[in-house]
């Protein structure tokens, strides 16, 4: 059983030391973060370790003993410290519970951009892992100097040095002697073997997990600092709404009220206490008066408004041999709809501006990336704002942290002097985040007698799956008196990404349409693959149908990569005893993610309930090879999880609006899965320590939509092209 | 403004606030707890879960001055006195039952009321009693098995 009584003394105190003001302790000595100090042209080394070499820049050896890492990603669920405490761990032969790790903060840790796109994995824990090796190296220099014998009879152990044959050890900090680490990480760089790996590539239960269960601070949700006040906005009831007039008498008349904030359409309002700031915001909310611009309506089903707002066009992908015209092709189009990403925590932060200095708490995807937005909207110096990021609920991808963090930035500059807490309402997170955006795919495909595709043509359209960048991309900055410009720039790889196949087809043809849609949308994740796989791999069970090939060898038939085979193949032996039962199918898809990362095959067994129609997803199973794998739990949590939430994606999800007004304000008119409705789902890693590793985090979401429909095609016959599949055959049926 | 005295995790609370203040605020503000969270504030996410008197209950939207006389059970107060976890914490944390770990506080204090109301939990039983709470990262079926886990344990 776990000892909790000090493990909490301890979490606390960590946790506002590392989420507090305590600035001074980091800010000036900390050479490796403050600006791209000469590397050696380095090719190899992963991530920006080019131009953050400096170990100390990554890691610091505590007076206890343990070793404290800086990342620049944040940690959203997804493992990250867990993987990072590992490989540091690993390296260093310390054990998992000495390393802590700090995630994105413009104070103390390096400048690694957003989190997102799996790629945390291969930079930033990989850039751990490299880090601790050159901290290994000089430590035990150290260690050798200091007991004069070389360093190979030397070994670590829990945060010391001794020698093999025993004796008495050297803590790295007294090796250290108070200094920090001043080596930099360079090629050739000894990694220790991964035959002698104890931790990496182990299931190690995750310490976080620990503080979790119990309680324990941990969310940016939980920072409170003396004398914090709470703020609320009032947002409007459509995207292009605008502020005429409110009753700030009658406001303060119903509530006490600290300070009412208007800028342009931006409306917030500061109280003492948090349930005041609430009823002040439903207060305002009633009696604001809004305009809202008046739009053409139009009698145009979705999929046809949005083609009809097309703005560009580029070819991804030309065959060497054009789509031959008229011959019978096979033809199929589909349909993905707005997504929320839904974080069950609805965004906040806290701000606090004094002294010239603007510190923001946020659950943002990136530190710097955000410091600088804020820079160019409030027109302030990046120098003086400081961003620390915390922990909030899961996010998949750019939801509204960004927002509410510019937001309570820009209220906290009209309050100096006290820490102000911003807290959105879950109708301002359903109807104000940014939403992954709806596709249109249109697929045509041209068999061989043997059944080989000959010809493929893929023409999607998307809209941005990448908003961020210039402020206007913050709902704050266009709603204000000096608005910014909102430059939504729909191109981008993002959109198309998996539209072409990673199956051997000589004749490809792939174009993106971009449109600019009515929504605001930005990463959701897996981008575009979530909506082309969708569409390719129900195409693809669409062409073996009429191939009259079996959906397995229809697709390895069409690939030459072994590992692609491979995980196919313990898909199909996975699912092979399962006994055909009445109304129901077992389905499959398969992709390799961006075509040039982890492999994931996935099975679905559905069942449809021949009067009613309900669908029964009984059960999912994955296969994924992502070459090393550090943190094997981790990796099966993502899978698992990516599977279910992709699962109510495809069956429930989809976001109502008109014109620009979304109608999906809650958990209601947004449903998402239930447990009545969570599959039971089995995940097997084949597990390559010697590939590169690749994330895991978007896999899962990229085959499952695939597997679900292929599936219900072969429980009743029926095709669904448009999701989410809700209750389309029941209503079919009737 | 009134005086309310609040029993929660055992202990006695008396505070000078607003009576129709929602149960989550003054736990979260007032008693510094992060165990119940805020998710929704319209008992559609299961967040901001609480025991009262032993059963599970939405904190976001039930006044203060309805739990005066009950006695109000949080996350942090499920461990026993000997700072050992709660069953269900225990089997939470040995099959590693969350992602972010948002609705955690959710998840654990339904399954606690589930299990202290029902005598035998089923698969079907379970998800029912368990519909109320959303997880977006999908730790479902970790959560599923958590509490089989948990129930299995309290049934030997």
């Amino acid at each position: 059983m776990l000892q909790i009584n000090n493990t909490m003394k301890t979490s606390r105190r960590n946790f506002i030391k590392s989420a507090g003001s305590l600035t001074v302790l980091f800010s000036l000595d900390h050479t490796g973060l403050l600006a791209s100090v000469t590397a050696g042209q380095d090719p190899e080394l992963p991530g920006i370790l080019r131009r953050t070499p400096a170990v100390s820049a990554w890691l610091e050896v505590l007076a206890d003993g343990s070793v404290r890492v800086f990342t620049g990603k944040v940690e959203q669920g997804q493992g990250l410290c867990g993987a990072i405490a590992q490989v540091t761990a690993e390296e260093l032969d310390l054990k998992v519970s000495q390393v802590e790790v700090v995630i994105a903060d413009t104070r103390r840790t390096p400048n690694e951009g957003f989190t997102g796109a799996s790629s945390s994995t291969e930079n930033s824990v990989l850039s751990v892992r490299y880090a601790a090796a050159a901290a290994r190296r000089e430590l035990m220099d150290l260690a050798a100097v200091a007991l004069g014998v070389p360093s190979e009879t030397l070994k670590m152990l829990d945060g010391k040095i001794l020698q093999k044959s025993g004796g008495h050890p050297l803590s790295f900090f007294e090796l250290l002697d108070g200094r920090k680490l001043k080596s930099e990480v360079r090629l050739p760089l000894h990694l220790k073997p991964k035959e002698q790996y104890r931790i990496s590539g182990k299931a190690v239960p995750r310490e976080d997990f620990k503080r979790m269960i119990i309680g324990g601070e941990m969310y940016i949700q939980d920072l409170r600092f003396p004398g914090m006040v709470h703020a609320r906005t009032v947002s409007p009831p459509a995207y292009d709404a605008r502020l005429l007039s409110f009753d700030e008498t009658g406001l303060r008349k119903a509530v006490p009220v600290l300070k009412t904030i208007r800028d342009g359409s931006f409306l917030a309002v500061i109280c003492e206490d948090e349930f005041q700031a609430v009823k002040a915001q439903r207060h305002l909310a009633q009696q604001v008066k809004w305009s809202v611009l008046q739009h053409k309506s139009t009698s145009l089903p979705v999929p046809e408004l949005l083609k009809s707002l097309t703005v560009a066009s580029s070819k991804v992908k030309t065959a060497p041999v054009p789509f031959p015209e008229g011959i019978p092709a096979i033809r199929s189009s589909y349909y993905k709809p707005y997504v929320m990403h839904g974080a069950i925590a609805p965004s906040c932060a806290v701000a606090r501006y004094a002294d010239g200095l603007l510190e923001i708490w946020t659950h943002s995807q990136g530190a710097y990336p955000l410091r600088d937005t804020i820079s160019d909207l409030l027109k302030i110096p990046a120098a003086q704002i400081q961003v620390t990021c915390l922990r909030g609920s899961g996010c998949y991808g750019h939801n509204g942290a960004d927002d509410a963090a510019a937001e309570a930035a820009l209220i906290a500059m009209a309050f100096p002097g006290r820490h102000v807490r911003l807290q959105w309402s879950r109708e301002q997170e359903h109807a104000w985040e940014p939403y992954g955006t709806a596709m249109y795919m249109e697929l045509e495909a041209i068999l061989e007698k043997n059944g080989r595709i000959s010809h493929f043509r893929n023409s999607i359209w998307s809209d941005t799956h990448y908003i961020r960048g210039n402020p206007g991309y913050l709902n704050v900055a266009v709603l204000r008196d000096a608005p910014f410009e909102r430059k939504k720039n729909p191109s981008g790889s993002g959109g198309y990404r998996n539209a072409d196949l990673y199956y051997t087809v000589q004749n490809q043809t792939v174009t993106a349409n971009f449109f600019n849609g009515p929504l605001r949308t930005s990463n959701l994740r897996s981008l575009g693959s979530y909506a082309n796989l969708f569409a390719v791999e129900s195409f693809m069970d669409e062409l073996s149908d009429h191939a009259k090939i079996e959906p397995f060898d229809f697709r390895i038939m069409h690939l030459e990569d072994q590992r692609a085979i491979e995980v196919l193949d313990k898909l199909k032996h996975k699912v092979a005893g399962l006994p055909k039962q009445k109304n129901t199918g077992m389905g499959i898809a398969f992709c390799r993610y961006k075509n040039s990362a982890a492999y994931i095959a996935v099975a679905a067994q559905v069942k449809v309930h021949p009067s009613t129609f309900k669908i029964t997803l009984i059960k999912l199973w994955a296969v994924i090879d992502a070459g090393e794998i550090i943190s094997p739990d981790s990796v099966v949590n993502q899978i698992e999880g990516g599977m279910i939430q992709a699962a109510s994606w495809t069956l429930f999800e989809k976001v109502g609006f008109e014109q620009q007004t979304v109608q999906s304000r809650t958990w209601t008119s947004y449903p998402i899965i239930r447990f009545n409705d969570v599959p039971e789902v089995e995940v097997e890693i084949i597990s390559r320590p010697n590939e590169k590793l690749q994330g895991v985090g978007e896999i899962a979401m990229c085959v499952t939509p695939g597997a679900i429909v292929n599936a219900i095609a072969i429980a009743c016959g029926q095709r669904i092209r448009n999701l989410p599949v809700g209750d389309q055959l029941s209503i079919k049926n009737r | 403004m009134s005086v309310i005295v609040l029993t929660v995790n055992g202990r006695k609370h008396r505070l000078n606030i607003d009576p129709a203040t929602p149960l989550l605020y003054v736990l979260r503000n007032q008693l510094a707890l992060n165990g119940p969270k805020f998710g929704c504030g319209m008992q559609q996410c299961g967040a901001c879960m609480v025991l009262i008197d032993g059963k599970a209950q939405y904190s976001c939207t039930m006044p203060v001055s309805l739990v005066e006389k009950k006695s109000v059970i949080t996350l942090e107060g499920l461990a026993s006195a000997e700072d050992v976890l709660h069953p269900v914490q225990q089997s939470f944390l040995d099959e590693q039952a969350a992602q972010c770990g948002y609705c955690l506080n959710g998840m654990v204090i339904s399954a606690v009321s589930l299990l202290n109301t029902s005598t035998h939990l089923d698969d079907l039983t379970i998800r029912k009693g368990m519909q109320h709470v959303l997880c977006r990262c999908g730790s479902q079926a970790r959560v599923l098995r958590a509490i089989k886990r948990a129930a299995s344990a309290s049934d030997k």
